[in-house]
Order: C-alpha cells, then sequence, then structure tokens
C-alpha cells in the first residue's frame, strides 16, 4: 500500500489492516492518519482495523478523539476498528480524564485482536507481542 | 508554596512542534524529580491539554516549569501556562465537561483539572489567560507509582 500522508504505516494483512503507532504524533500526523486509514479501508475492503498503541506513553484528548474517529469512519465503511495495546498508566489518566471511549473495543494484543476477524497471527516466540506494559521502551 | 531557587524552565507554546516539545520537558522534569508512571503521565497529559488550550485559544504564549514544594517538604512540579488571547467568558462553563468552543470533545480544561492536585485560572477579558497546576510527588490516589 502507498504510504498516505501521515507518517503512520498503515499496513494490510489480508482482510485486516494493522497500524502501530510508535512513539510521539504530532497533531497533524494524527488528523492525517484519519484519513489514511479510512481510505485504506475503503481500498481493500477490510473488515478489521487493528490500531496498536503500545509505543504510546501518553494519550490526551486530541489524540483520544482522532482514535474514536477513525473508529466512527471505520464503522460506516463496515469495519471494525480495535484498539491493543494501552499501557495501564495512560488507561488511568485517560478514564480520569473523563476519556474512557466507550465506542472503541479494545484486544490485548494484536494476535488476539487479529483472531476476532479470522486471521491467525503465529507467534513464533521470538519477539514479544505488542502489549502495553509500562515498560515498554518508548 | 516556595519556590526556592529550583530549576525554573520557561518554553514557547506556538506551533504543533511546541506541544512535543513541552511534553517531553515535562516527562523529563518530572522522571528527575522521582514521580512515578502514573503521575508523570498525568502530568504530561494535563500539560498537553492546557497547552493546546494556550496554542488554540489563546493564539500562542508561553509555559513555565518550576520545581517547587511545600511546608511539609513535598516536591511537586508547577507549570503556569499564559497566553495573551481573549480571555475566557465564563470560566465555570469553560471548566464544565463537554463544554467545547473550538469543536473539540471539551474535556481538556475539566480533564486537566481532575489530573493534578491544584488547579487555578486567572483571565481577563481581552487580555489573556494564566492556568496554573501542580501535581504533588506520590500524593496521588493511585500510589506513588
Amino acid at each position: 500500500m502507498q504510504p498516505g500522508a501521515s507518517s503512520v504505516p498503515v499496513l494490510d494483512l489480508g482482510g485486516i489492516l494493522l497500524i502501530s503507532i510508535q512513539g510521539e504524533l504530532p497533531d497533524d500526523a494524527a488528523v492525517d492518519l484519519r484519513t489514511d486509514v479510512t481510505l485504506a479501508v475503503s481500498e481493500t475492503g477490510a473488515r478489521g482495523v487493528i490500531i496498536d498503541i503500545s509505543g504510546l506513553d501518553m494519550v490526551d484528548s486530541f489524540l483520544a478523539r482522532v482514535l474514536a474517529e477513525v473508529a466512527a469512519s471505520a464503522r460506516l465503511l463496515a469495519a471494525q476498528a480495535v484498539l491493543v495495546g494501552m499501557r495501564p498508566s495512560v488507561a488511568i489518566t485517560l478514564v480520569e480524564l473523563g476519556l474512557a471511549l466507550p465506542g472503541l473495543e479494545t484486544s490485548r494484543t494484536v494476535i488476539e485482536a487479529a483472531s476476532r476477524f479470522g486471521v491467525e497471527i503465529r507467534d513464533r516466540g521470538d519477539q514479544p507481542a505488542a502489549r502495553g506494559t509500562d515498560r515498554t521502551p518508548t | 508554596m516556595s519556590t526556592d531557587e529550583r530549576a525554573t524552565v520557561s518554553l514557547p507554546v506556538r506551533n504543533d512542534a511546541d506541544l512535543m516539545t513541552v511534553r517531553q520537558r515535562v516527562r523529563t522534569l518530572a522522571q528527575e524529580l522521582g514521580f512515578g508512571l502514573v503521575q508523570q503521565t498525568k502530568l504530561v497529559t494535563a500539560a498537553s491539554e492546557l497547552a493546546r488550550n494556550t496554542l488554540i485559544h489563546g493564539g500562542g504564549g508561553s509555559v513555565t516549569v518550576d520545581a517547587v514544594s511545600d511546608a511539609q517538604g513535598r516536591d511537586g512540579l508547577t507549570l503556569t501556562f499564559r497566553d495573551e488571547g481573549s480571555g475566557i467568558t465564563d470560566v465555570d462553563r469553560a471548566l464544565r465537561d463537554g463544554y467545547s468552543t473550538a469543536g473539540g470533545l471539551g474535556m481538556g480544561l475539566s480533564g486537566s483539572k481532575r489530573l493534578v492536585h491544584e488547579f487555578s485560572v486567572d483571565t481577563a477579558l481581552g487580555e489573556g489567560t494564566t492556568v496554573s497546576v501542580t501535581l504533588w510527588r506520590g500524593h496521588a490516589s493511585h500510589g506513588p507509582r
């Protein structure tokens, strides 16, 4: 897939899209990501969109809104977005901020999220599955 | 609260890239002061919300970060965001969950207040807004982490 305007790659895993947000995202890149994902869903006909945020040490209301909008756009195109790998400290902060993101589906790992859509990703064991821990290096 | 000669950092809040710098510097200073991970995350998130307010509503400004301690010897960080924008017409309303004039989620100001221990807004119409927040180390309801 052609890289879009945002710096975040959107990977087509055959029926599902994988977006792994690594490190800090400038506001404009977050907005571009929304467009990239929506176009990618349309082009590939993907049923699922997995958004891995295990690399993020902070999610503020701006990014939370972008994530919710990605999910809403995907849903209108008959795809489901699943958020994966939120760190515990980020979860505590988001809830306290008042943003529990009720409209977003979550899974613990990318493998678990993919299996929702009938896509099997084999864990070879040589790489830790992306899972949000507060020890994940930034 | 005194500022007893300790670190004071001043950062511009003029554009998108400045927001990232503010987040990174606040994170580093909170780490250096021994804040736990949850507290670091809360303070950085509050900083991000308030810096974005300074940028979007205040037309840009600055933030100063002060290491402070109180009479009980608690250490903390105070973040002070200043802009010379149009000011906030109704502070009580601006602090209500879901109230937004910029099409956002309306959780920035009200949510930030919940993430810190002390929170004050000083605003005058046509003159600008100063928002000051303090988080004390190891005082969170979620424990010292």
